[in-house]
């Protein structure tokens, strides 16, 4: 009767380690979810059975995460909400048990363990295609810890070398996570499929391209060396490798943008499979409040959660999008400035991303949107290489000035707006950064490259806490390591500063 | 010299066999089995008339009426028989911590859940309703709770079988699938050492409910009754009159809330008089419900005794369209065989309940809603007043129109549970110290229920309605068998009792649900359609073994112990050993007493018991330790090429994860006074859980969560328990008896993590309405469990809170995170009973009142809504305040504060009833008694919401409980 206590699961959606891998679809659904820990929160959706505990399941989304951290921190955002301590975010005044802070912390920890899972059940299969799959899992953890290093310097580090359960992770430096992301990803370069050559939504060569790019563009700031000509490089393979600019910049963020040929690397969503708080849903929802008719943006209805601040309207000569297209401003019923930070309209409210598709049709879903979100695109790696050659790493100055330009005319309709070798300067491509990337979640960490994100005489409304604007302490350029995890693992040390 | 004649009757009829005595002689009888004697008497002799379990009375011979003379249960007898675990014991062998509590039918509160009836008569147990819906029950908390995630719920064992606490789907409240009107006696196991016995299942405590059985005389019971139930309070919001000042004085203008919406001329015209709405008023209203219940006991030619019982309930709540009904039926036999070798006892209980569930989120939007707006405004929304976009399409942020969540919302169920129980005990012929015991228990329950939302209600709009429909099957079986050698040894005046048992139990459940829409939402192409299912099981097997020894009758000890095996847990943590040692001193029979303090001290028992228990229901499924890949849904599948794949997922998991072990510490002394007539008890104890378990921060990347149940901490409860009980008078027309009892209880968490870090504040616990996310209370170390986490307000010379403005605790000059601190906690530190029953003739009134001390609570309805952003949060829907915002005249909503958090101490008249028994209506031992009843009379607090009386502490749109008025006869013939 004793055997009797040697109960295995009944349920049919829950499986043993033992028999869960069979096929090479079954290794493709274990991968599917390392991808899925960038767009969904659990194994419900939109909520339920969540990934991560602790906090809200909706806001543990990985973009949403992302999004919090890279955009209310900077002059592009601000958010209207008092969840918790979302407003520490608004103001720099984060601490170590800031939620939002925590949040992202522990989905990228997850989008680890997750893949190193994966790669530790996978890499003993010798199927070329679940290989293919092991590269591709290797690259998402690269990503997530790129993301690491960029938002909180140092990170614990694990590998799929770590069996699960009941051990404290070393910390990683900022540098020697640095040096394992390029190693990672220069050792998979060419293995992985090559650039714009795997399936729709999947990593390829130019996904790998893209991120070493960024790890060399922001070298610096990781480990004190730059790396200028690393990043011209990388960028100039992805330029050459086929991607083409999207002919309407709008496009871009619409419910059918999985059409696009710019987007190098995105998070798929989908309004009927894959449902979500966070995500695009996140970004549709809390970008339309007060008078503004959510059917425009194909939903059900808004948040009225963030909005630009006035800094940010002030990068464009004119808000009215006659002029500049990407200028996608809501002014009816908004005002310009965030006199009161909890209210929506106060700011002009952003119309970017929509769940309607490039026709003008409803997204498949009022609530949960089709629309991916555009991780990496190829406008960026068109400013990259312009930065990179301003920087002294090389290149052409002449082709730098023509990508921008020709991120312009799209922009403009006409060469109205195209810009001189003269005005190719750091602080037009800081600016016109923000003009093309903006809400994308580049902004902290460009602010950051360009010693803009805690420097007092760059400032913002409410930066610092006070509705003028002011500096922020140095060490805000990372995050700190949340305060739990300092407790559960004495392996950690704190952030300087926090 | 003269001859009486006389008759003695129980509560439930004639009682033969009972001693009738010329006191201070040897003159006496018995009773015979009608329960008459007749006896040689002088006059102004004292006549005592006695039966084992049942109060002694006094009569004296030409004063005293014969004919009808009533023993009532004495619950403080010592030689009463108490129900434990595996056995039997009396009160004065008992050496635990146990409390009895017969149930009196004169007494007893109209009710249609069990566990209301335990409420303020012992110390240290806790039962805090839930809300006012019909068959609402209770949180119970034995001497506080011994767990953080695990359940904090007592084991509840019906005759014998153990049932789960997971509630049954479709049931508001599982243990209200009993009628009330079928238990005969609650015993509650509170120390260690007398739950013990249930290992790795009670560490907060054991209730063991044991149900009526027949004996002696067939005799038949009926008692029904009315009951109104009337809404009494409301949560204080602005009045239409008040709302448009605000909208003026904060939002500028309030005109475009009059622009009627609707092309309807009839509705615009009502529109433009329209006075405004008191929604409170209009989701509530007065509901009856009546009871009825006939029992048909006694005993087939002294062989067979019997039991049947019918009831029937049908209760409606205050929140319209919530309703309860439920019929029960249950069956007892007790027969005997080979002269009474062999005693069976069969019980089996039926219940059929069918509920409808009103959407309780009604009372939230009924506080919300704008109140200058009708109900009805003729919208395509069922006509139902409807926030609208600009299309015409509703809005989704706005709270729903309550009266159309309630009157669109049709949330029904049906549930049908069996119980049931055969239990053989066998005195073996050749050794009839010997007892073979078998019991074979099932509890099996069958649920389905239908939520149906049309398509055109608005807050289903978008999802093109919903047609659900859930199933649910639960069983648990159970086999128990034990002996139990009892030996008298003469020789050393002692007793050995010794009893060893296994048990088997096992628990499987399985469910399906499927939610669709009734039409193609908008913007789909087909009709949403979700099936989940869902089955589990798991086991428990034990051995187990108690030993008592007495001396003299006056030194007892008692050994358990119990080794349980669950399948939860990994084969290396699977066993658990839970010892258990008590000791008891009769005091009293030392004989170092002189006879006049003998005389006043009629009982002394000093009790110290030890015990370890555990707690096996995590809260984690049933396989937490096991590495598990979940299946994701459809509607979390991620597309890789096109194709959609439902994503395979890691569960993070704890190997290692096993039960929480509770050791308790009591000390306790048992004392009577007077003959009996003043008795009580005072006890002290300590509970300190280790291998606590508690969600915890694992360190990041070490494993497929974030967080995970882990055993980690440990918790104590420290507290002091007293009892008095007293008949304060006691004559032949006048009684008062008058029951007190207190209770001292200090919850402290002493560990919580791995690594003791200073910088920890805490684990994150108490979600909030308002805002997304924001939770209210912290477990941390040195404090109560769910303290409150808040900021400290300031306040201006009118002591009114200043907006935003926070004490700078940590002196950095920001307010952050950093801030907060510790404030209070739920729990109450003191909380007391207190039930008095007075009878004059043929006139009985009972009273019960009950009161908690420094029990905080988190007012989340005026934290949520008191503030004047709430009323216009965005430009195109109104919401109504609190009154508090005039107060406290918050512009944008402080969740954090810490003026949210208030003392909610409290007195309450819980009940009072007034009885009249008419006797020997139409036969000698016919009788009825009439009574009327209030229920939830009054409430003496300074809280400043609804009801200071909340189980966790966060005070978010309850489900009011109404005063109820009842009317009942309970006849017997």
């Amino acid at each position: 009767c004793e055997g009797d206590l040697d109960t295995i699961p009944l349920d049919k959606d829950q499986k043993t380690e033992v028999d869960i891998y069979q096929t090479t679809e079954d290794y493709k659904a274990g991968l599917a979810k390392i991808y899925a820990g960038l767009a969904t929160t659990g194994q419900q959706g939109p909520a339920g059975q969540g990934d991560l505990g602790g906090i809200d399941e909706g806001i543990s989304s990985y973009v949403r995460q992302l999004f919090y951290l890279q955009q209310f921190t900077t002059d592009e955002t601000k958010v209207a909400w008092n969840d918790q301590t979302v407003q520490d975010l608004n103001k720099g005044i984060w601490t170590p048990a800031e939620v939002n802070v925590r949040g992202m912390y522990y989905r990228i920890a997850f989008e680890v363990a997750l893949a190193n899972e994966f790669i530790r059940v996978a890499k003993e299969n010798t199927d070329a295609q679940i290989q293919e799959f092991v590269y591709e899992a290797r690259f998402l953890r690269a990503l997530a810890y790129w993301h690491a290093l960029d938002m909180f310097g140092n990170f614990p580090f694990v590998t799929e070398e770590d069996a699960v359960g009941n051990f404290n992770p070393p910390m990683a430096t900022r540098a020697e996570l640095f040096q394992y992301v390029e190693t990672e990803l220069l050792d998979i370069e060419n293995k992985i499929a090559k650039a714009g050559m795997n399936e729709y939504a999947r990593a390829d060569q130019g996904a790998v391209w893209m991120l070493l790019a960024k790890l060399y563009l922001n070298a610096e700031v990781y480990t004190g060396n730059a790396r200028w000509a690393d990043a011209l490089k990388y960028s100039e393979n992805i330029i050459n490798a086929g991607y083409q600019l999207e002919d309407k910049y709008a496009n871009l963020f619409l419910a059918d943008n999985d059409n696009s040929n710019e987007i190098i690397f995105t998070v798929a969503f989908d309004g009927q499979r894959t449902q979500t708080w966070g995500g695009t849903t996140f970004i549709i929802h809390a970008a339309v409040g007060g008078d503004m008719d959510p059917s425009v943006f194909g939903i059900d209805g808004g948040w009225g959660g963030i909005r630009a601040t006035a800094a940010f309207a002030d990068k464009f000569d004119d808000i009215s999008g006659d002029v500049d297209k990407r200028a996608m401003f809501v002014t009816d019923g908004q005002a310009k400035e965030i006199a009161d930070l909890s209210k929506f309209t106060d700011g002009y409210a952003i119309a970017k991303y929509k769940n309607i598709t490039s026709n003008g049709e409803g997204g498949s879903h009022l609530t949960f949107p089709d629309t991916d979100f555009p991780m990496f695109r190829l406008a960026d790696a068109y400013l990259m290489y312009a930065e990179a050659v301003v920087r002294g790493g090389g290149g052409s100055a002449t082709q730098a000035l023509a990508y921008i330009n020709e991120l312009r005319e799209r922009a403009y309709g006409d060469d109205s707006g195209n810009i001189n070798a003269g005005e190719l300067t750091l602080e037009f491509l800081l600016e016109e950064r923000a003009r093309e990337l903006y809400w994308e979640a580049h902004r902290r960490t460009d602010l950051i490259r360009f010693g803009k994100f805690t420097d007092a005489n760059y400032k913002w409304e409410w930066k610092g806490g006070n509705a003028d604007g002011s500096g922020i302490e140095d060490y805000r350029k990372v995050f700190p390591i949340p305060s739990s995890d300092i407790g559960a693992n004495p392996n950690l040390k704190q952030n300087p500063g926090y | 010299q003269k001859t009486i004649t006389g008759k003695v009757y129980d509560d439930m009829g004639t009682l033969p066999g009972a001693s009738v005595l010329v006191k201070g002689t040897a003159n006496g009888t018995t009773t015979d089995i009608d329960g008459n004697f007749t006896l040689q008497v002088n006059d102004g002799d004292i006549i005592e008339v006695s039966y084992v379990g049942f109060a002694t009375r006094e009569l004296i011979v030409g004063q005293a009426d014969f004919s009808r003379i009533v023993l009532s249960a004495d619950t403080e007898v010592l030689d009463e028989v108490v129900v434990i675990g595996y056995g039997t014991t009396t009160k004065k062998d008992a050496t635990g911590s146990v409390t009895s509590v017969k149930i009196d039918e004169d007494t007893k509160i109209v009710t249609a859940s069990p566990e209301q009836m335990l409420s303020g008569k012992t110390p240290g147990v806790q039962i805090t309703a839930s809300g006012g819906a019909p068959g609402d029950g209770g949180r119970i908390r034995i001497r506080g709770g011994s767990s953080l995630s695990a359940s904090n719920d007592p084991l509840i064992v019906i005759d014998g079988v153990p049932v789960d606490n997971d509630g049954i789907n479709g049931m508001g409240n599982a243990l209200s699938s009993i009628n009330p009107n079928d238990i005969e006696s609650f015993t509650v196991l509170k120390d260690a050492s007398a739950a013990a016995i249930y290992g790795s299942r009670a560490s907060n405590g054991v209730i063991i409910i044991t149900t009526k059985s027949g004996k002696g005389d067939l005799k038949v019971n009926y008692n029904g009754s009315v009951s109104f139930h009337l809404p009494s309070e409301y949560v204080d919001v602005l009045s239409p009159e008040e709302f448009k000042q605000v909208m003026q004085t904060k939002h500028g203008d309030y005109t475009f809330l009059y622009e009627p919406k609707s092309t309807d001329s009839q509705y615009m015209k009502d529109y433009i008089n329209y006075q405004g709405t008191d929604w409170q008023k209009e989701i509530f209203n007065p509901s009856v419900g009546h009871e009825h219940n006939v029992s048909l006991s006694g005993s087939i030619k002294q062989r067979l005794p019997f039991r049947v019982s019918l009831g029937y309930l049908d209760d409606n709540g205050i929140l319209r369209t919530s309703q309860f009904e439920r019929t029960t039926a249950a069956v007892s036999l007790r027969p005997n065989f080979f002269d009474n070798h062999l005693k069976v006892k069969l019980n089996v209980k039926g219940v059929y309940a069918e509920n409808r569930f009103a959407d309780t989120g009604s009372i939230g939007a009924a506080v919300g809603f704008d109140p200058t707006k009708p109900i009805m405004n003729g919208s395509k929304y069922g006509g139902y007043t409807t926030w609208v976009q600009q299309n015409g399409n509703p809005q989704t942020l706005p709270s729903a129109n309550p009266i159309a969540l309630l009157e669109l919302t049709n949330d029904e169920s049906t549930v049908k549970r069996s119980l049931g129980n055969a239990e053989f005990d066998y005195k073996f012929h050749f050794l009839p110290d010997l007892r073979a015991n078998l019991n074979l228990g099932y509890d099996y329950s069958e649920s389905e229920g239908q939520k149906y939302v049309p398509e055109y209600a608005s807050w289903q709009y978008f999802a093109g309605g919903q047609d659900r429909n859930y199933e649910q099957r639960k069983r648990n079986t159970l086999l128990d068998f034990y002996l139990n050698y009892v030996k008298d040894i003469e020789d050393i005046d002692s007793r050995i009792d010794a009893m060893v048992g296994y048990s088997y139990q096992k628990f499987w459940r399985t469910e399906n649900s499927l939610d669709e829409s009734i039409v193609i939402p908008i913007g789909e192409s087909n009709k949403r359609s979700i099936f989940d299912d869902f089955t589990t099981e798991n086991v428990l097997l034990s051995y187990f073994g108690r030993l008592n020894y007495s001396l003299k009758d006056k030194y007892l000890l008692t050994f358990t112990l119990r080794r349980d095996g669950s399948s939860r847990f990994s084969e290396d943590n699977r066993w658990g050993l839970f010892p258990s040692a008590a000791f008891a001193w009769n005091i009293i029979d030392e004989g170092f007493l002189s006879s006049k303090e003998e005389k006043a001290l009629s009982n002394l028992k000093l009790r110290l018991g030890y015990g370890v228990t555990g707690q096996q229901n995590i809260n984690n499924g049933d396989y937490p330790y096991l590495a598990k890949y979940t299946i994701g849904q459809p509607t979390a599948s991620y597309p890789l090429g096109g194709k959609y794949y439902l994503t395979y997922r890691p569960d993070g998991y704890d190997a290692n994860i096993k039960w929480e072990e509770t050791t308790t510490y009591n000390v306790g002394l048992d004392f009577g006074f007077l003959d009996e007539r003043i008795t009580g008890s005072i006890d002290a104890y300590l509970r300190e859980t280790s291998d606590l378990l508690n969600v915890v921060p694992v360190p990041a990347g070490s494993n497929l969560t974030n967080q995970i149940l882990t055993n980690v901490g440990t918790l104590e409860n420290r507290g002091v328990e007293f009892s008095i009980a007293t008949d304060i008078i006691q004559n032949d027309d006048f009684n008062w008896n008058s029951a007190f009892n207190i209770t001292y209880n200090e919850n402290e968490i002493t560990k919580l993590t791995v690594n003791d870090d200073p910088n920890f504040v805490g684990v994150y616990t108490g979600g909030i309405s308002g805002g997304t996310g924001n939770t209210i209370q912290i477990h941390a170390i040195g404090k109560p469990a769910s303290s409150f986490y808040v900021y400290e307000q300031v306040y201006d010379k009118n002591e009114r809170p200043i907006e935003g403005m926070y004490v700078d605790r940590n002196k950095d000059g920001k307010i952050t995170e950093d801030d907060k601190y510790i404030y209070e906690a739920p729990d109450a530190d003191i909380f007391m009973g207190w039930n008095n029953t007075l009878s004059y003739k043929n006139w009985d009134l009972s009273l019960s009142m009950r009161a908690n001390l420094n029990n905080y609570v988190y007012n989340n309805v005026n934290s949520d809504r008191g503030n004047y952003e709430s009323v216009r949060t965005k430009e195109t829907y109104l919401n109504n305040a609190t009154t508090d915002v005039l107060h406290t005249g918050f512009n944008h909503p402080q969740y954090f504060s810490d003026y949210y958090v208030e003392n909610a101490s409290f007195l309450k008249l819980d009940n009072i009833t007034l009885g009249y028994r008419v006797n020997e209506l139409w036969s000698p031992k016919s009788s009825m008694r009439l009574f009327a009843s209030v229920k939830n009379v009054f409430t003496w607090t300074d809280y400043s919401g609804l009801d200071p009386e909340i189980a966790g502490g966060i005070d978010n749109n309850i489900y009011p409980r109404p005063l109820t008025v009842t009317f009942g006869v309970n006849v017997d013939f």
